[in-house]
């Protein structure tokens, strides 16, 4: 039999430190699910407990029975649900017309679309806030859904999937007589599925975790999502640790379980995304 | 003709939001960052004033917004090459051959990102409590004294720093690795075979290899970092001192807790000409040396 020659200790070595930074990763999320079944009062004490002595709901009950967590979280789901939806709706048909179609202008636009890549989304929040107010849409869950309804980065990304849909396959159906609008729905939509999918996750996740424009246009606690009440409570509640971590549970729970099923989906479109550059 | 018409009518809704609801709210604010938009217009627009560019030179001799400016800058100053270190190192140990279950440490070490910045704030303000904090009794263990990690001045901002980093690695982490396959295995076996050392062929062989990666990686951090925000407004807001306001958070003061709506739009325009120009210096320096 022939040694193994290699030296053992680099392999423990990159092992060892991957163990480490992935303990260092998780061990915030480990302690707020663990702070968030400890007792009122519990965490704060030194040393600071890494697992509760009697596991307990109190916080949670408090949550959705007296701070209306539920609600908030029932907000959430719907504004990025219907933010999915929308984005998926005007998106796909721009990005797949961008890659296939040809009509007057489409280079240049395509360009200015780009371009306001480098403007950052902050700049219009103040004039939008303007705009939105006398329509009605301040304060209300529209407004929230007006700017993620079609965006920028995923007409980017559907185009470039779509680029690789051969046009052979889209003249033959016109051939056949099929309009676009069916070639659309019955041969096109299929090919894209799969980044629909990525955008689907893309979206749902930048809307459930977005934070500043819900700030600026949610002044109704009652219209609040789960990022805007959880900063509120942080605000009011500084002190209850053991509340602020239940929170932090309900708030992240969701995106995490949705990545963890469908990462292979998100990290295609983190890929794109880099690209832009 | 009619393939014409089809092309127009799949992407008129998505670009009519996108003018609508993003290109005219830009323009606008260049035309509001003109004008003494308070609170008082938001009552009556008959109290509007078009004051040319007074909003600018009030904002350049407000100490406050000098204060911001530092502030943001210096988080990105130490922020951006810490997480790019952070960033590097973790796809380097992850791209090793030598590394086992990949899937596992990669979907471990990405987790941090996808979560949502205001909960992770809201915990990390409770590890760096000065009392009950779980990070000063590490360091304890360690003989360093507890240090009021949000509470001081000179450390709130590192605290933050130390916090984004931990947030965000794992975005270029995966972009790195990434950039990673690109390297042709034989550049790797050639300085092998030259008897290159792991250091020199990391030296001439990946960080060459990686050099577009960087460039574009540094560039999407400095721009999402100037763009600082939830993290001082929910764990320090602005304190303490006003040791972490940062530009955004001085817009968002200014713009919706003074409704002094004319000066944020000045102050949004101000961080996006300072965001153009790291972006031309970048693409420059970028160009000049042959990397892109």
């Amino acid at each position: 039999m022939k040694r193994d020659r290699k030296p053992w200790w680099p392999a423990l070595a990159v092992n060892g430190l991957l163990a480490v930074i992935a303990i260092l990763a998780l061990f915030p999320l480990f302690w707020m699910v663990s702070v968030s079944f400890m007792r009122p009062g519990e965490a704060d004490s030194f040393p600071p407990p890494l697992l509760p002595s009697a596991p307990s709901l109190t916080a949670y009950k408090d949550l959705f029975a007296h701070q209306g967590m539920g609600r908030d979280f029932a907000n959430s789901l719907v504004l990025a649900t219907a933010a999915t939806l929308l984005s998926l709706t005007f998106n796909v048909a721009a990005g797949y017309a961008f890659a296939k179609l040809r009509f007057a202008g489409r280079e240049r636009m395509f360009q200015l679309l780009l371009g306001a890549l480098v403007i950052p989304g902050q700049v219009a929040m103040i004039p939008l806030f303007l705009m939105l107010k006398p329509l009605g849409l301040v304060n209300n869950f529209g407004g929230v859904l007006i700017p993620a309804a079609a965006g920028v980065f995923g007409i980017f990304l559907v185009r470039q999937y779509a680029l690789s849909i051969p046009d052979e396959l889209l003249e033959a159906a016109r051939v056949d007589g099929a309009g676009e609008f069916r070639i659309f729905r019955s041969i096109v939509l299929p090919v894209l599925s799969p980044i629909m999918v990525t955008l689907a996750t893309f979206t749902f996740l930048a809307s459930w975790n977005d934070f500043m424009w819900p700030l600026i246009v949610l002044s109704n606690d009652h219209l609040y999502t789960l990022p805007v009440a959880l900063a509120s409570l942080s605000r009011e509640h500084a002190q209850d640790s053991e509340l602020m971590m239940a929170g932090a549970v309900v708030t992240v729970a969701p995106v995490l379980l949705l990545f963890v099923v469908l990462q292979r989906y998100y990290i295609r479109g983190l890929l794109a995304g880099s690209v832009k550059g | 003709m009619r393939r014409l018409g089809a092309g127009w009518w799949f992407v008129a809704p998505a670009v009519t939001i996108i003018g609508l609801f993003f290109f005219v709210p830009v323009v606008a604010a260049l035309a509001l960052s003109l004008t003494d938009f308070d609170i008082y217009a938001l009552a009556d627009l008959g109290n509007l004033r078009f004051v040319g560019l007074s909003n600018y030179r009030e904002l350049l001799a407000n100490p406050l917004f000098w204060h911001a400016l530092g502030n943001t800058v210096y988080f990105v100053v130490l922020g951006v090459p810490l997480s790019i270190a952070a960033s590097l190192g973790a796809a380097l140990l992850l791209d090793s051959r030598l590394a086992r279950f990949k899937a596992f440490f990669r979907t471990a070490l990405f987790a941090p990102v996808v979560t949502t910045l205001v909960a992770m704030a809201v915990i990390w303000r409770y590890l760096l409590h000065a009392r009950y904090g779980l990070i000063n009794y590490a360091l304890s263990g360690i003989g360093v004294s507890p240090i009021d990690w949000l509470g001081d001045p000179r450390w709130a901002m590192p605290a933050i720093i130390l916090f984004a980093v931990w947030k965000n690695f794992g975005y270029n982490m995966i972009i790195f690795m990434a950039g990673l396959q690109t390297i042709p295995e034989d550049l790797y076996e050639a300085a092998r075979i030259d008897g290159a050392s792991a250091l020199r062929r990391f030296w001439h062989v990946t960080l060459p290899g990686l050099a577009p990666t960087i460039v574009v990686v540094s560039l999407l951090t400095i721009t999402g970092y100037l763009q600082l925000f939830a993290e001082p407004y929910v764990m320090t807001q602005g304190g303490p001192a006003q040791s972490t306001v940062s530009v955004l958070y001085f817009m968002y003061e200014q713009g919706f807790k003074w409704w002094s709506l004319g000066t944020a739009s000045a102050v949004a325009f101000l961080l996006f000409g300072l965001m153009l120009a790291v972006t031309v210096v970048q693409m420059v320096i970028a160009r000049r040396s042959q990397v892109l």
